[in-house]
Formats: structure tokens, C-alpha cells, sequence
């Protein structure tokens, strides 16, 4: 007779206190890889999906984690970092649920991850074909900001009827003198969707274009998922007289390995003093030991 | 250096877990007994199960052990406990009139066929602290009262309101719904939402919002709908799958619900419109006794179906508001560092005063 757990492909008969490899049942992770392959068809596209809840909350990174629950194996590597770091309290928070349910190796190397899950952050380093950048979505509708209506978003979307989203900069040229928005700053991707980046800093926003890696976008409480493929083009919107520009750290050296052209963290000491690091901790780390 | 970015992070939150898991217990280092729980929190229990969206009474009792008293941090462990169990079945469709019922009262009528039957109720009590409590004596027992205690097997069945008024053609019979009703924990919610989707995620909504929500259209913050509580009931309600082999339906168990129906006269009404006018019907249902959000539900039902009016009616400002899991988790996620984000504002905003004290200058002036 069928069990169950062969009718699932999971442990369900095990009983309480037993989880699945990666967590999620398999009829979830598939039904997960499944808008990801649509959304690798549709770059740039959001690909709403029956989002679960997750033992991290809400806003947390559940998104990002159910891609990468999903998309898991057990020869994998994984990477996870929160605004650049790999010790940050959320990160560690997500790479124990990731190994304490999948036994996956992990790395702080970024050349070494065959998935990273970031948040707010892409690493300096470039990344290499194969390798999967997961990254947690908060708000994954770039035309929130002049349209709070979902329904209304998606016809516009439909259309690619953008014309609002240029006018909103053009409005923020008009008070501010420039350009204000800092991070998540929209882009459009391949030519036809606008897509909101998440809260990368500008800094991080050349990276997505005509990169070798894959970009997997993951909002869980917003339920929905979104791709940049290899080699897909990746173009901020601006306009000629007010051309798009990053952050820029000129006096700035990192004070642990000394790299300059890196995004910095501002530390201010108990004197009072400013103070610069890598923001990406892997990159600094591997600076300061190749240094010795 | 703070909580963030720094070595130790994993030292820092497994003691943040110790020092959590040693608060909730007492001087023997025990917690308190889930069973205990179970019984004298049961509308804890009863709120937990229906914010996660699991009939499971010892998994909340847990969760709520678990969170220290907290509701919407053990629905929260109920929800992720929930993604892990496989879809093995749907349940078939339950007609409540097969409701054994605990507790039903009829607002709309002084009597009515059954009678009302006030059950489990704090309605009419004084709420003042019983201090006998605290000194570990027992609370008093009203001994000039002798209620009448029905087995389970004996608890009655009631008509339904609603039938009354059906009869006289005054509450159109119910759509015989021929589609599958959306399930949005498998497929994320779409607007304009079917009645399906909008029912499922009011009876997972929680109930602070959900009164609120309520409340704000009775105050006008909605569609003007003047609405009447036809019946509320509290009862047990069979659940029946259909068997993988045979194909019948069978009986795998019985949940408690609360349920309430409210007649409502439409503002909308045309005058041209040739058939008599009607009631409408506004619906709620929820896991366990949770009276108050069973009742918003149903008047929050009818304020969906137009659409038309304030906030209250516009079902995108209230179904994506209204689920306390996500609501809590992205509010308390502003907890997370932001410093990378931060920087990034922080140089906007040194680079406009540069700019804009550059320009206060007068010309020529000798720095």
C-alpha cells in the first residue's frame, strides 16, 4: 500500500519533531522552483507564490529562505550574509536553520558559495557562472512608491506603463536638486520590467547588469518571486542631465585591510572618531590573510 | 560594538535564547504544563489556532508555553509548524447546520425556534480581579446556579436563523458555488478576490485588526451598512474527507468553531431593480470560541462585497493589513540592522547640506 510519506516525498510519518531535508515538504520546494523557471522565462517579472510561513518571521528574510531551502542539495555551499556580513546576528540566525535542517557545508568566501543569500548586499567581488546571489525582498513592487494599489501595479506592469516612475524622479529633481532615492533604486530589466533591486546601496546596482551569476529574488510576506538571469541587461533609470551615480567613499580606507573603491560601513568610536570598514566582511577577510 | 557585523553573533543569540527559555521558568526550572494550558487558557488556545491557521490544541498549548503568554508570537510558531506538514487532503464542505451546538444567541429576534441558549459566556459578568486567585485559593463558584451539562453526544442542534427569513423571501438562497474555492495558502491572493480568498484570510486574520477594521466601519470609516447579528453560535462541527480508496466521504474528526451571521440592508439599493428587496447575509467562522472576531468577520464580509465606501470596504487596504504574522514581522524587522541602507541616506543628506551651505555663501566672501 502508498504511504503517505512516498505520496509526499517527505518524512511525515516519522511523527512530530522530524523535519524534512531543507524544511519545506518537497511538494513546496517544487512548487518554489517552479515560479523561479518562470521567472527565469520572464526576466524581471514578479511571479506571485503560495509563500509559507517560516520558523524566522515575517520581514526576516523568509523569502529569500524558502528559495534557498528549495533550491538546496546536499553538495552544496552556502553563504549567507545580512547588510555584508557573515557574523551579523541574522545572518548566523538563517545559516543555522539552513545547516541545522539540510547539514549543507558553509562558507565565508564568496568565490567558494555556490548559493549566497544576502541581504541588502552584493559582494564586491564579482561572482562566477553557476553561482546563485539568493536575495531577500522586503517590498518587491518598484512602482509602490506612486501606486498602493496591487491590482492597479500589475496593470501597470501589463502595460509597461512606467511614465509615473519617471515622473516621481523628476518631481525629487524638482525639491531636492537630485536624484534622492539611495537604496533599492529601480531598475529596468531587459528592456521591458521595472524591478525593484531590494535595499542594495547604488553602490551594488552595476553588479546585476550582464553579470555571470544568477540573481533570485525571494519576497515571502509580499509572495512573490523574481529573476535576473545570466547575462541579462540591467539599466537604472535616469535621465541624461541628471545621469545615475553611487555612493562614493574618496578619503575613505578600510581600517581593518585597507582596501579603497569598497562600500564602507561608518563605525563612530567612543572618542567620537569615524572610522571606515568593508562592508563586505568575506572580502575583508580574505584582504587581511592574504596581507600575512 | 553593538549587536551587529561583529564576531560572536552566534554566542550572542543562543544567549538571548537562554536567557528567553530560563525567564519562563519557575524555581524548580520547570515550565508551566502544556495540559494545564490547554485547559485554563483555552481561549488562548482557541485565539493561536486561528491565527496560525492549524486546529491543533497541544501545538498551541505548546506555543503558547513556548512564547511566554505571547498570541501573536505562538500563532507565529503554530504558522511555521504548519509549513511542514504536507497537503495530504481537503477537507469536504461542512453544512453548520450540523453544528452541536455550546452556546447560540439570536440578537435579532427576543425569541426564536430553540431559544436562546447563553452557554460559556463573560458577557453579562462583572469583570472585577479575584484576588482569592493570587493567594492560591480557588476562585468562587456561584453555588445558586446549576447549569445543565450535556454530554458531548447530547448537545443539541438548532434551525437556523437565516432559514426563517429565507422562507418569507427575504434572503435570496444560498449560491450553490460550483468553482473551487481559492486557497491562498497555495496560491498568493489576487484582487478584485474571489469571496473564497476574502473569507480565508479574514478567518486568519488577527483579531485586534480584524475588530478595528470592524469597528472603524461601524463609526463610518466604511460602506454604510446597517447590520443586525442574526445568529452567533459555538459549537463543534464535523470534518469529513473523502476516503482515498472508497471514495465516500468519512468523518476524521470535529473542530470548534465560532460562527456568526449578520443581516445587512444595502445602501445600494435600485429603485428600478423588479424583484422584492433582500437582506444580505455577512459571514464569519473561525477556528475555536472567538466571538468578537467572528463577528467583525461577518460585518467585514459585507463590507468587502461592494467595495464601495472607506477604508473599511476597500479590500486591498484590509486583506493586505490584516494577518498579524505578517503585519508584526515586518514591523518589528526595522530591528534588523539598517546600516548599509543608512550610509547610503547619510550621504544624501551630507552631500545636499554641502551643497546647499556652498550656495548660502555670499560670492567673494573670505572663508
Amino acid at each position: 500500500m502508498t504511504s503517505i510519506a512516498e505520496l509526499t516525498g517527505s518524512n511525515v510519518s516519522a511523527g512530530r519533531g522530524a523535519y524534512n531535508f531543507a524544511f519545506l515538504d518537497e511538494a513546496t520546494k517544487r512548487e518554489v522552483r517552479r515560479a523561479i523557471l518562470k521567472g527565469v522565462a520572464l526576466p524581471g517579472h514578479q511571479i506571485p507564490f503560495g509563500s509559507r510561513e517560516m520558523p524566522v518571521a515575517r520581514g526576516w528574510g523568509t523569502g529569500g529562505i524558502q528559495v534557498t531551502l528549495s533550491i538546496l542539495g546536499p553538495d552544496d555551499c552556502v553563504k549567507v550574509i545580512d547588510q555584508g556580513a557573515d557574523e551579523g546576528v541574522n545572518a548566523w540566525n538563517i545559516r543555522r536553520l539552513i545547516t541545522d535542517t539540510s547539514g549543507v557545508a558553509t562558507t565565508v568566501d564568496s568565490g567558494e558559495a555556490t548559493i549566497i543569500q544576502t541581504r541588502h548586499r552584493i559582494p564586491e567581488a564579482p561572482l562566477a557562472e553557476g553561482q546563485v546571489l539568493v536575495l531577500q525582498v522586503p517590498m518587491p513592487e518598484p512602482l509602490r512608491m506612486v501606486e498602493p494599489s496591487e491590482r492597479k501595479t500589475r496593470e501597470m506592469h501589463g502595460q509597461a506603463d512606467y511614465g509615473r516612475a519617471w515622473v516621481h524622479l523628476y518631481e525629487d529633481i524638482v525639491s531636492r536638486g537630485e536624484i534622492s532615492h539611495t537604496t533599492g533604486y529601480p531598475v529596468m530589466v531587459a528592456g521591458r520590467y521595472l524591478l525593484s533591486p531590494t535595499p542594495i546601496p547604488r553602490w551594488d546596482i552595476p553588479k546585476l547588469n550582464m553579470a555571470d551569476c544568477i540573481f533570485l529574488f525571494g519576497a515571502g510576506r509580499e509572495k512573490r518571486i523574481y529573476v535576473i538571469p545570466p547575462h541579462t541587461r540591467v539599466e537604472p533609470i535616469d535621465f541624461e542631465d541628471y545621469p545615475f551615480y553611487v555612493e562614493k567613499f574618496p578619503d575613505q580606507r578600510c581600517a581593518k585591510c585597507g582596501a579603497v573603491d569598497v562600500y564602507m560601513n561608518e563605525l563612530v568610536l567612543e572618542s567620537g572618531e569615524h572610522v571606515y570598514t568593508c562592508s563586505d566582511s568575506g572580502y575583508c577577510d580574505n584582504r587581511t590573510a592574504e596581507a600575512k | 560594538m553593538g549587536y551587529t557585523a561583529m564576531k560572536g553573533g552566534l554566542d550572542a543569540i543562543k544567549s538571548a535564547e537562554r536567557l528567553v527559555v530560563e525567564r519562563g521558568l519557575d524555581s524548580e526550572g520547570r515550565t508551566i504544563e502544556t495540559a494545564r494550558v490547554a485547559s485554563g487558557m483555552s481561549l488562548g488556545v482557541d485565539r493561536v489556532m486561528s491565527e496560525g491557521g492549524l486546529y491543533d490544541p497541544s501545538a498551541a498549548a505548546v506555543a503558547l508555553v513556548q512564547a511566554e503568554g505571547d498570541l501573536h508570537e505562538a500563532s507565529f510558531m503554530v504558522r511555521a509548524y504548519r509549513s511542514t506538514l504536507p497537503r495530504v487532503a481537503y477537507s469536504l464542505p461542512t453544512n453548520t447546520s450540523e453544528m452541536r451546538v455550546l452556546r447560540r444567541i439570536t440578537p435579532a429576534f427576543q425569541s426564536a425556534p430553540g431559544g436562546q441558549l447563553l452557554g460559556e459566556t463573560r458577557d453579562f459578568s462583572q469583570r472585577l480581579l479575584d484576588w482569592r486567585i493570587a493567594g492560591g485559593e480557588p476562585t468562587a463558584v456561584p453555588s445558586d446556579a446549576t447549569p445543565t451539562h450535556l454530554p458531548d453526544s447530547e448537545l443539541p442542534k438548532f434551525t437556523r436563523i437565516a432559514d426563517l427569513l429565507r422562507g418569507e423571501g427575504l434572503l435570496p438562497e444560498p449560491l450553490e458555488e460550483s468553482v473551487e474555492p481559492d486557497d491562498i495558502t497555495r496560491a498568493p491572493i489576487v484582487f478584485p478576490a474571489s469571496r473564497s480568498a476574502k473569507l480565508q484570510t479574514l478567518a486568519r486574520g488577527e483579531t485586534g485588526s480584524i475588530v478595528a477594521f470592524g469597528y472603524s466601519a461601524m463609526r463610518g470609516y466604511g460602506a454604510f451598512v446597517h447590520g443586525t447579528i442574526a445568529e452567533l453560535r459555538v459549537g463543534m462541527i464535523p470534518l469529513r474527507i473523502r476516503h482515498p480508496y472508497t471514495g465516500q466521504p468519512v468523518t476524521v474528526g470535529e473542530v470548534k468553531v465560532s460562527e456568526c451571521e449578520e443581516f445587512t440592508i444595502s445602501p445600494h439599493r435600485k429603485s428600478d431593480v423588479a424583484d422584492v428587496e433582500k437582506f444580505a447575509l455577512g459571514y464569519g467562522l473561525v477556528f475555536g470560541q472567538n466571538e468578537r472576531k467572528a463577528i467583525a468577520m461577518a460585518m467585514l464580509d459585507r463590507q468587502l462585497a461592494d467595495g464601495v465606501g472607506g477604508l473599511a470596504a476597500q479590500e486591498e487596504f484590509v486583506l493586505m493589513h490584516i494577518d498579524g504574522i505578517e503585519a508584526t514581522g515586518f514591523v518589528e524587522h526595522l530591528k534588523l540592522p539598517h546600516y548599509v541602507e543608512f550610509q547610503s541616506i547619510l550621504q544624501g543628506m551630507r552631500r545636499r547640506r554641502d551643497r546647499d551651505l556652498a550656495a548660502a555663501e555670499p560670492a567673494g566672501a573670505l572663508s
